[in-house]
């Protein structure tokens, strides 16, 4: 019996992206290792952060790096490290915790990207309020979901692996209503 | 009706899972007579008016707020994170 079974990792989106619909191109990005950092009280995390991966630990509503190494203010006291692997140094002052598997990343891009987005989440998302560095944890439809201005018209969105399809689902049913206005 | 998160910014109600009366935050002693733990358990004043209420920014940042709501009128009069507020 020399039988093998070969199990092959498949991303979240796989199968689903990446998808064009009139200006808007919604594509599944790969952001690495995600890291949950939740600092213990008074643990100088940002000094640590910015010595090991080069970025200040994020104020609410804020993400700071940039492509390839990010945090994103993930919640109350919370930041999601997307990248690198977690120096080890830091587990002395937060806990830090694998999530590279738990989220779906996608990446809305396009003319018309804040169009969709506004159809779909019930905060102000016009550049105005929501610069590049801007992020909220905030609903998509009905998903829980973690929304990161990237560019003019780019947007970073993740939301649990397990709605990965539903995601897609209501964001090309937005960008298909929205081209169909052209 | 949007509620103010002293973190996230004001937000809408869909954001937000509703838990009752802030009395989660008067929790009695353990060693507490019987009539404080049945005030605590079961009675509610009930009044028209503003009313303190715990929300939790469900699909925010997480946290639990105190928020201070009319219930005549449904208008918001401030919301407090409850970490600040419990004794």
């Amino acid at each position: 019996m020399a039988d093998t079974l070969t199990l092959t990792a498949t991303s979240p989106c796989y199968g689903l992206l990446p998808k064009t619909l009139g200006t808007c191109t919604l594509t599944e990005t790969d952001l690495g290792t995600l890291t949950s950092v939740a600092p213990f009280k008074g643990a100088a995390i940002s000094d640590a952060l910015k010595a090991a991966h080069g970025m200040a630990f994020p104020a609410p509503n804020r993400a700071t790096g940039k492509t390839g190494a990010r945090a994103i203010w993930f919640g109350r006291d919370i930041a999601l490290l997307a990248g690198p692997a977690p120096d080890p140094g830091l587990g002395d002052l937060a806990a830090l915790t694998d999530q590279s598997d738990a989220w779906a990343c996608v990446t809305l891009s396009g003319d018309d990207a804040g169009a969709v987005l506004a159809r779909l989440v019930p905060i102000d998302l016009r550049p105005a309020a929501f610069k590049q560095g801007h992020t909220a944890r905030t609903q998509l439809g009905h998903l829980n979901a973690s929304i990161t201005r990237t560019g003019p018209d780019s947007f970073l969105i993740l939301v649990f692996r397990s709605m990965a399809a539903t995601l897609v689902h209501d964001l090309v049913t937005a960008m298909e209503s929205l081209a169909a206005r052209h | 009706m949007r509620l103010p998160c002293p973190i996230c910014g004001e937000r809408d109600r869909r954001e937000f899972y509703y838990q009752g009366a802030a009395v989660a935050l008067h929790r009695p002693a353990p060693d507490a007579d019987a009539d404080a733990w049945q005030d605590f358990v079961y009675l509610r004043e009930n009044l028209p008016g503003d009313h303190e209420e715990l929300w939790s920014h469900d699909a925010g940042c997480g946290a639990w707020l105190v928020v201070t709501r009319n219930t005549v009128t449904h208008a918001i009069l401030g919301a407090k994170l409850a970490s600040e507020v419990a004794r």
